[in-house]
């Protein structure tokens, strides 16, 4: 897999096109509302409350997105841990796109935590409470972030051409490639965790000791799921060869890590005689049943072979598992989860600009990296048509 | 022979110099401290004064401290006061004689001794019962001595200057009282009719309303005001329910329904628990209990006043059962304890959440729309390569 057309290469183009300038202008309106959240405090900008002391922020750009975000670990999983060296073309992005993803997770804490400047305390030793399930989320988090950095480095070196320094810190990547792998691995699980000991605030649809296991299973899947969006979205938006022989042969995986995930969530369902609780007219039943619709939906458009190998059903049951995925978590830490009785809570315009301010930076920076750094090595459509024919 | 014989030589009698000492404060704290007593009374500044000169002057009284039907609760009580402390009160502001739980001496020297005091100090005394008195046959059910309460409280009565009452006990008849109350017991003040029996009820007591009230007969001859019940109206002129701490959440109608509830948990009001504060009069909302400061009585910590200190409520009324509320009655439409908090959904949120899931939709549609229905090698097949 070292042929001249793997080797990834800038993109290039004009960089202020109509997308990068309306993506701009929503990063710039976050932007507004943060600066507003600064000078003001939290109450100022945010609906959350004593009933819900988290709300969008947390469920959504902590907990959801970090699992978008793991595809670069999901693809680390494949190309170096099982070694399937010819995933290698399309593990720079999913590194990017997790890059993003963690990162703007990290920020958006900074946003949601009232006094952000304690937090320097993670890194004091003797204040660590190392009972708390919170302390192991924090630190794998910021940890990993320094490691996809400098996991996604060798963009930045190849491009501005320092290979003496290159060379020298592929020497200690796989130590860097092996945390790649680890970190997420304890974090997904932790954000289970956290829920795991939430019993009573959970309804039992949601709650399992195996909270760990679900959460990681299917951050695993959204991880595969997000490079295939991705992919297939990036290889139409910038005209390049698609990468669907790849994306097949992921489509198997997702497809027994969406059915192992279903197994153990329903299987505990029934075995703890809870089925019943989602033929009830209540909010957790619909949602539980979006969900199921969702991730069946996924399993049905990845079951042949056939439809494998064919872009539209990669793309649409990547679609059906990563709004799964996020329903599983936007349910389980908000839509459904009652912290106090008699709260109710519904993020105001501000909250949700923040949250898509953060998302429109994500996908901005994604097409800025892609357009200036070494990141994607699919050639372009046009050259592999002329080239086949 | 008693314990305050025996401490004597280490207190002092009386005040002026300015290095002697009452009870452990000097001349200027132990001014202030009746100052303080003063206030708590309603009082004007000057009768602190001369409370501290009457307490330092004048002989202490004797006291005879008599008990009945009772858990000696209110001894303990006094044992946890602060501001004097019990040793001071006993050795500098009264001469306790007999005191049958501090008694050092016991049995016929005790005796001895209570009656010798009794017959020197004629008309001089404070004679202080604690707990009830039971009357039903002949009275037998309690004695010392071999003499039955009601013998003992009628004896030591007729000659006493003041007599006080502490606790629910000798105040009310207390727990023995409550039906079938088969002892017959009875207060005091039933015991010894036509005399003036000032009543410190409390289960036990606030130990600084006893102090009061023996600081103010001490200085002015003569018993505080009373109310109707004989209570000292500094002390019991008031209803629990108007100084509680929790009042504004009664006024909103937020209530604890059951013990560890929501309301409960929240600190909210425990009327509906059983609370007795509306209907009992005493000061515990505004002094507290053991000296460490707001909040430390039994509603402070969470459970409903039960009514120690009004005649006919504890012990006759069931913990669980709603107060006679004497001043506001609560309406039946007051808001709920479940309602909703925090702030609702803001249309214009709304619509960016649809507007966001709208497209996500629309523009995922219109994607696989653009995008090959049949797999990739059915293509290639078509376009076989050269």
């Amino acid at each position: 897999m070292h042929d001249a057309h793997v080797q990834p290469r800038p993109l290039g183009g004009r960089i202020l096109t109509v997308p990068v300038a309306i993506l701009t202008v929503l990063t710039l309106v976050g932007f507004y509302y943060i600066a507003k959240r600064y000078f003001f405090g939290i109450g100022a900008v945010a609906n959350v409350n004593p009933g819900y002391p988290w709300g969008i922020w947390v469920a959504f750009d902590v907990i959801v997105g970090p699992a978008i975000g793991c595809g670069g670990f999901a693809m680390a999983l494949l190309t170096y841990v099982l070694n399937q060296g010819k995933y290698h073309p399309i593990m720079r992005p999913a590194l990017l796109g997790g890059l993003f993803g963690y990162t703007l997770a990290g920020v958006a804490v900074m946003i949601d935590l009232g006094r952000y400047f304690n937090s320097m305390n993670l890194l004091l030793p003797w204040h660590l409470n190392t009972n708390s399930i919170m302390l192991e989320t924090a630190l794998c988090v910021m940890a990993y972030v320094a490691v996809l950095w400098i996991e996604f480095s060798p963009a930045f070196l190849e491009r501005f051409g320092l290979s003496k320094l290159r060379k020298t810190l592929e020497r200690f990547m796989f130590v860097i490639i092996a945390l790649g792998v680890l970190l997420p691995t304890m974090h997904q699980s932790a954000l289970g965790t956290i829920l795991a000991v939430n019993e009573s605030k959970l309804s039992p649809l949601w709650w399992t000791q195996l909270l760990p296991v679900l959460y990681l299973i299917s951050a695993v899947a959204m991880g595969y799921s997000v490079v295939a969006f991705e992919a297939t979205l990036v290889s139409r938006g910038f005209r390049l060869k698609s990468e669907l022989p790849l994306l097949s042969s992921i489509g198997r995986i997702i497809l027994w890590l969406v059915v192992a995930f279903m197994f153990i969530r329903i299987g505990v369902i029934v075995l703890n005689g809870n089925l019943g609780l989602a033929f009830e007219s209540t909010r957790a039943a619909l949602l539980f049943w979006v969900e199921t619709f969702l991730f069946g939906a996924a399993i049905v458009l990845l079951s042949t072979d056939r439809l494998r190998r064919t872009e539209r059903y990669i793309f649409l049951s990547a679609c059906a598992l990563l709004l799964g995925g996020t329903f599983y978590r936007l349910d389980s830490y908000l839509l459904v989860y009652t912290g106090s009785p008699g709260w109710r809570y519904f993020p105001s315009v501000p909250e949700l600009m923040i949250t898509i301010g953060l998302v429109s930076l994500h996908v901005l920076l994604f097409i800025l990296f892609c357009k200036l750094l070494p990141v994607l090595s699919n050639p372009p459509r046009q050259a592999a048509e002329a080239h086949a024919s | 022979m008693l314990l305050a014989s025996l401490l004597r030589a280490n207190g002092s009698h009386s005040l002026p110099a300015t290095e002697s000492t009452i009870g452990g404060m000097n001349r200027r704290e132990f001014a202030k401290f009746c100052a303080g007593v003063a206030a708590t009374m309603g009082l004007p500044q000057a009768a602190g004064l001369r409370m501290a000169e009457a307490a330092a002057t004048q002989a202490r009284p004797p006291v005879i401290w008599l008990h009945g039907q009772e858990c000696t609760g209110c001894t303990e009580s006094l044992l946890r006061a602060e501001h004097p402390t019990l040793e001071s009160l006993i050795l500098d502001l009264i001469s306790l004689e007999y005191h049958e739980t501090l008694c050092a001496g016991a049995g016929h020297q005790a005796e001895a001794h209570k009656q010798k005091i009794m017959q020197e100090n004629k008309g001089k005394y404070i004679l202080v019962t604690e707990g009830g008195t039971p009357t039903k046959d002949n009275g037998i059910f309690c004695k010392v001595g071999g003499k039955t309460q009601v013998e003992q409280v009628r004896e030591a009565a007729e000659g006493a200057a003041a007599i006080i009452a502490i606790g629910s006990c000798a105040s009310w008849g207390g727990i023995q009282s409550a039906d079938p109350n088969p002892t017959g017991a009875k207060p005091t003040q039933d015991i010894v009719p036509g005399k003036v029996v000032v009543n410190i009820p409390g289960c036990p007591p606030n130990p600084y309303n006893f102090i009061s009230t023996v600081l103010y007969l001490l200085t002015f001859n003569k018993p505080p005001e009373l109310d109707e019940k004989n209570r000292p109206k500094f002390a019991y002129g008031r209803l629990i329910h108007e100084n509680c701490e929790r009042r504004p959440h009664f006024d909103a109608g937020r209530f604890a329904l059951e013990f560890g509830d929501l309301g409960h948990r929240q600190g909210w009001c425990l009327y509906k628990i059983g609370c007795k504060g509306p209907e009992t009069s005493a000061n515990c909302p505004a002094i507290g209990f053991g000296d460490v400061g707001f909040g430390s009585w039994p509603v402070g910590t969470g459970h409903p006043c039960f009514g120690c200190t009004e005649k006919g409520t504890a012990f006759h009324k069931p913990i669980h059962s709603l107060a006679t509320v004497k001043t506001l009655t609560p309406p039946t439409a007051f808001p709920t304890v479940e309602g909703a908090k925090g702030w609702p959904a803001d249309p214009a949120a709304v619509a960016i959440l649809a507007g966001i899931g709208g497209a996500l939709v629309g523009a995922g549609a219109v994607a696989a729309s653009r995008m090959r229905g049949t797999p990739a090698d059915d293509d290639d097949t078509s376009h076989p390569k050269s």
